[in-house]
């Protein structure tokens, strides 16, 4: 995974108070569509369309360290993205996340 | 290391896909065969009667999987072949091409068929009942244009044909023999709301209106309705339910009301003979009583559990019951089974077609129907799971987070 400041590209998408504990941010990096977790205070990133269906997970439901998609009830694991649930057979990508004092930062991997 | 063990799945739907998907998934690692009557691998029924019915999606969409799916994981598939008979001693299953499937555990997941009308005129052309994918290509050929569309049953599948057929501007009405619309699964003022989308959208609704017979020479042009004024129709659709297929499980002496009696792992009084999906009745641990469902939600994750608890690994099967419905550019969303209950809490703007009503019973949340709020359903589903007294006004409130309040159960 890319979690080195090296082989990513970083974005500021959000400040530290603008991501609630179990109410996901959608953001946007160019044309990418992310969800931005805060659990527990710590900060984690997937993309925001599910592997399944078109549906955001933004819009899914957070328990403890996972994320349910509002249209089928596929789950993932947030910090790994990996699916739990069906009917989404694939993993959901994941991105590094970073705080720098208030900003959230989130990795892009350098093509 | 592979087993000489035989799993064999009677029935090609979703529940069938699931649990040959899991097998394989938990390792499983012996034969497993489904058979099926239809020419089709598993599939899932909902876009049936939605994008499939109108022209906006193709059959092979709705597959579990495709078909390659299921030479990769070595699942054979024995399509356009019925299960005749099963036999319990030889632990065999005697099929409609003659042949003979030994197995050494038994999966049935053979569904519902259609409830169908007995009526003067009911073999009439130009009849349709919705089931399978056949059945949504034929309707959908029949929908032309200007067609007078007469859907018998204000249920789901009737009230998503309906809107599929004004898609596609059809004349449409809608026979109901309740005096509401959706009522087996909804309170009145749902059924109202539906009503009123429906009539917005052209249709004309007749409720406490029993079809008496069909009209036509050779094809149906008239739907009589006793002592009603008759629907001049092109094409009749009826969709008044489906029942269970569990024949093959009853005529081997298992125990079956209304659906194959199962318990929490999906198996029968039978130690080798499982069932799963539309065709079982199902302890509910949640709800607190017995249950058969027919929706996708159950075809899928019973299947799961049965699947996981033929491979060896027992997990108890009890999920808040879910469905949904499309209709135009609603979106109907639906947790819980309430048999009864005092109050309806509106959450949310009914006007603009954007609010959650929730189903409330000595003070707990029993039920939910979330019309374009999707994101309310989870949240429902877990205060029904808790089972745990809320407030009322709170509840009616847009300006509390349904989330907090949730939270403020556990304290």
């Amino acid at each position: 995974m890319a979690d080195t400041d090296a082989n990513a590209e970083w974005h500021r998408v959000a400040s530290v108070g603008e991501v609630e504990e179990d109410e996901p941010k959608p953001v946007r990096i160019g044309e990418t569509l992310i969800a931005l977790y805060n659990i527990k205070g710590k900060f984690y990133a997937t993309a925001d369309v599910c592997p399944h269906e078109f549906a955001l997970l933004s819009d899914g439901y957070v328990e403890g360290d996972t994320v349910e998609c509002p249209l089928h009830q596929a789950r993932f694991h947030i910090p790994t993205g990996k699916v739990l649930d069906p009917p989404a057979e694939d993993d959901v990508a994941v991105f590094s996340v970073k705080v720098e004092g208030d900003d959230i930062l989130i990795g892009i991997p350098k093509s | 290391m592979a087993t000489d063990e035989k799993f064999v799945i009677i029935g090609a739907g979703q529940a069938a896909g699931r649990a040959a998907e899991a097998m394989r998934t938990q390792g499983f690692d012996g034969c497993v065969t489904i058979v099926g009557d239809e020419a089709y691998p598993p599939y899932e029924r909902p876009a049936l009667s939605k994008q499939v019915l109108i022209g906006e999606d193709e059959p092979d969409s709705t597959y579990v999987h495709q078909p390659a799916y299921y030479n990769e994981h070595q699942i054979k598939l024995k399509l356009g072949v019925s299960a005749k008979a099963i036999d319990r001693a030889t632990k065999s299953v005697s099929l409609s091409d003659g042949t003979t499937l030994d197995y050494t555990k038994l999966l049935i997941t053979t569904g519902s068929q259609l409830r169908r009308l007995s009526l003067p005129g009911s073999d009439l052309a130009g009849i349709y009942y919705l089931r399978g994918i056949d059945d949504s290509l034929a309707i959908r050929a029949a929908l032309s244009t200007d067609a007078k569309v007469a859907v018998v049953g204000g249920g789901y599948i009737g009230l998503e044909v309906a809107a599929a057929a004004r898609k596609r501007n059809c004349q449409v009405t809608v026979i109901e023999m309740m005096d509401q619309l959706i009522g087996r699964a909804a309170a009145p003022e749902i059924g109202t709301i539906f009503e009123a989308i429906h009539r917005g959208h052209g249709v004309d609704i007749r409720t406490s209106t029993t079809v008496t017979g069909f009209e036509g020479d050779g094809h149906v042009s008239r739907v009589l309705c006793g002592d009603s004024e008759p629907v001049d129709a092109d094409i009749v659709i009826i969709g008044i339910g489906i029942l269970p297929n569990d024949d093959l499980a009853s005529a081997v002496g298992l125990a079956t009301d209304n659906g194959i009696v199962v318990d929490e792992h999906g198996r029968t009084e039978d130690p080798d003979i499982y069932a799963a999906g539309d065709v079982t009745n199902h302890p509910n641990a949640i709800l607190g009583r017995r249950i058969r469902l027919e929706s996708w939600q159950n075809a899928q994750n019973q299947a799961i559990t049965a699947a996981k608890a033929m491979c060896g690994v027992e997990e108890t099967y009890a999920q808040v019951p879910w469905f949904w419905s499309d209709q135009y550019d609603v979106n109907l969303q639906i947790v819980g089974m309430p048999e009864a209950w005092s109050e309806v809490v509106i959450r949310g703007d009914t006007g603009a077609l954007t609010f959650t009503a929730f189903y409330l019973q000595d003070g707990c949340v029993v039920g939910a129907n979330a019309i374009n709020s999707p994101r309310d359903i989870p949240i429902a589903r877990q205060m029904i799971q808790r089972g745990a007294k809320i407030d009322a006004a709170a509840l009616a409130d847009p300006e509390t987070s349904l989330r907090k309040l949730l939270k403020s159960l556990d304290g």
